[in-house]
């Protein structure tokens, strides 16, 4: 009875999600709009800062530097002002994020730190313009230094979107199973159908099956959308295999699957999963080497990493698909999602009543 | 096996904790026959959905028992769930699923299919057949409600739980649905029914009344109309509010409701309804009632609620 019971009630989740008016376009625009948008927006270049110029000089030398800042693309130098106070008015008013001071042999920059991470970089672009500039005209003069050449692998021109698309593809898979499966058995208790499915005699495991099968092949179907937008919009095709990386999407998305539905059946209503998926979503995505790298995190905060299913699926596609590692390269991935795919469905069995206590 | 489809035997169950904790079933005990219509009445927060979840498994209780068709609820659920058919207070089934495939899909379930319960439906499911193919969502009250029903039905249950099967449904809709359950009967299915309407109280063999989690009364609404123990004089006048008034101060007054058009005297003395009504006549002219009428009545089904549902110093009880 069993087989006949599961096969209808996965036909009923999918005659329901077909008619779902929202779910179609959930799956093709989804993945359409985070990939489109995401990678552009979400960048780590910083274009265009307005720049403040004390010119002291007056000379050839800081005529010629402003040039050269200005042609980088990184700057816009069209304020100058006669002293640093000025200057810092623009800062303050919020007209510019940096003040380039020029004394006849100094260089002074001072960057407006309210955003760290543009700060810093902004201090780097400057720093390495000006270096750059110095060694030029000073060649002559300079003795001979070590010179280090750096040569970027996997990503050559140090490309943010073809980094941030295997990311992406995370992402959407997470969202799949967290968010529509926290949706779904909350919403079916909230509707009163859940208490005919408990006062039925279908079984328990049945049941939570019928709801994990349709969200797993949603997440195939997401996964490979997205490649496929990737391929068109950013010519990236995994250099691993194709298989090994919807294996690994699959036992993901089954986890996270079983996170939803552990929170939907623990929770009294559809508002109360969402908000508790949320929220969970948010510390996995920003924790997990989505935006920020890991390796830049304090130390207690690298240790929460590891018990983040995200980071570990992460990492793997992007191993996956930029670099081309091979399963026998992603056994730790794999045993980590795993574990968790394990973990959070046994959560699901066991929080899931058919008879409230 | 006992001739009891349903038995209860000190039914408790409490929510929440401390100075929070409401309870809800309180020491509940009582029997239902085989092939019987028990209706469950009482006021709502009287408990009678916390009845329904225990006596269908849904709930486990704090203490009691309860024993549908020889299985108990607690120990043997597995099988209870397979010979019951429950009809929550709520339209629940799939809205995004037309009528015919919500059926399969209950049918299904519960390891059956809708051809070999079609004779069993057949009197509910005519009236549905034409929407068959209509998203359950999109139909009107009463036909969602038969629907709830046919799927409750479809497995061919020994016994059906109808949690007020027929609130939010047009009067039309409920007399058809009330005349569904006589012909269910028929078949030999044991019902178990809520309702806040004393009308339809009337249609079933037994009732018990439902109040604080208690069963406060429990017998046929014959005997139950019997046993009330007041003379009732139904009275009109002009000016009913202050009728009202006047009706609780009467010195032989016990209490008094309004119903309809009517106030319902309830009063103290037994069996002199005559000699009262010429005093109560009497005391309204003198208290400058016009057109006036009164009437001495028999005690209906209503009459019993009211009485037992404020007997416990009610807003309206004695004066």
């Amino acid at each position: 009875m069993g087989r006949k019971v599961l096969k209808y009630l996965l036909e009923k989740e999918f005659k329901q999600n077909l008619r779902n008016p929202i779910m179609l376009p959930l799956i093709i625009v989804l993945p359409l709009i985070q990939l489109v948008v995401l990678p552009f927006a979400a960048t780590y270049e910083i274009r265009n800062v307005e720049m403040v110029i004390v010119d002291n000089d007056h000379s050839a030398f800081s005529r010629d530097l402003e040039q050269k800042i200005a042609s980088s693309g990184y700057f816009k130098t069209r304020y100058h002002a006669p002293t640093y106070q000025e200057a810092v008015s623009y800062i303050e008013n919020g007209d510019a994020g940096v003040i380039l001071e020029i004394r006849s042999s100094q260089v002074f920059l001072s960057v407006d730190a309210v955003d760290g991470t543009q700060a810093s970089i902004v201090e780097a672009y400057l720093n390495g313009i000006i270096q750059d500039y110095a060694a030029r005209t000073l060649q002559e003069k300079q003795p001979t230094r070590i010179q280090t050449t750096a040569q970027m692998r996997f990503n050559p021109f140090l490309d943010y979107q073809t980094y941030m698309v295997p990311g992406i593809l995370a992402m959407l898979l997470t969202l799949v199973g967290g968010i529509l499966a926290a949706l779904n058995i909350s919403g079916e208790r909230e509707l009163g159908t859940l208490e005919q499915i408990n006062v039925s005699p279908v079984r328990k495991s049945d049941y939570l099956l019928g709801k994990l099968i349709p969200f797993w092949i949603m997440g195939l179907l997401i996964t490979l959308i997205g490649l496929g937008i990737a391929w068109l919009l950013y010519g990236l095709t995994p250099r691993g295999s194709l298989p090994t990386l919807l294996l690994f999407a699959t036992i993901y998305n089954i986890g996270f699957t079983g996170f939803g539905l552990f929170l939907s059946s623990v929770s009294k209503s559809q508002q109360q999963a969402m908000f508790v998926a949320f929220f969970f979503l948010l510390i996995f995505f920003l924790m997990g080497g989505l935006f920020t790298p890991v390796s830049s995190m304090p130390h207690w905060a690298q240790y929460i990493v590891y018990l983040n299913p995200t980071w570990y699926l992460i990492d793997a596609m992007r191993l996956i698909i930029l670099k081309g590692s091979g399963f026998a390269q992603l056994l730790d991935q794999f045993y980590a999602i795993l574990s968790f795919a394990v973990f959070f469905n046994f959560l699901a069995l066991i929080t899931f009543r058919k008879t409230a206590k | 096996m006992s001739d009891y489809s349903v038995s209860a035997r000190n039914l408790s169950k409490k929510f929440g904790h401390g100075h929070h904790a409401v309870q809800a079933v309180d020491g509940v005990s009582f029997d239902v026959k085989k092939g019987e219509l028990f209706g469950l009445i009482g006021p709502d927060g009287a408990g009678k959905t916390t009845l329904f979840r225990l006596l269908t498994s849904l709930m486990v209780p704090d203490s009691g028992t309860a024993v549908v068709e020889g299985f108990d609820t607690v120990k043997d659920y597995r099988q209870i769930r397979r010979i019951i058919g429950y009809m929550p207070g709520r339209f629940s089934l799939y809205q995004d699923l037309s009528v015919e495939e919500n059926l399969k899909f209950f049918a299904t379930l519960f390891g059956s299919t809708v051809a070999k319960s079609y004779d069993a439906i057949k009197p509910i499911y005519r009236y549905l057949e034409p929407f068959k193919k209509r998203m359950a969502g999109r139909l009107s009250g009463g036909m969602k409600q038969k629907l709830a029903l046919c799927c409750a039905l479809v497995h061919a249950p020994k016994v059906l739980f109808l949690d007020e099967p027929t609130t939010g449904v047009d009067p039309v809709s409920r007399k058809e649905f009330w005349e569904m359950l006589g012909t269910l009967q028929d078949q030999g299915i044991s019902i178990v029914a809520s309702t806040p309407y004393m009308n339809e109280a009337v249609r079933c063999h037994r009732i018990a009344f439902v109040q604080d989690g208690k069963i406060s009364e429990c017998d046929t609404p014959e005997n139950i109309r019997r046993k009330f123990p007041h003379a009732i004089l139904a009275v009109r006048s002009r000016d009913a509010f202050s009728l009202l008034q006047d009706l609780r101060k009467f010195p032989e007054a016990h209490s008094c409701y309004s119903f309809g058009n009517y106030q319902h005297l309830y009063l103290h003395s037994e069996g002199g309804a005559d000699g009262s009504a010429a005093r109560l006549q009497e005391y309204l002219e003198g208290k400058g009632h016009q057109d006036i009428r009164i009437e001495p009545i028999e005690a209906s089904i209503e009459d019993c609620f009211m009485l037992r549902m404020n007997k416990e110093g009610g807003d309206y009880g004695d004066v």
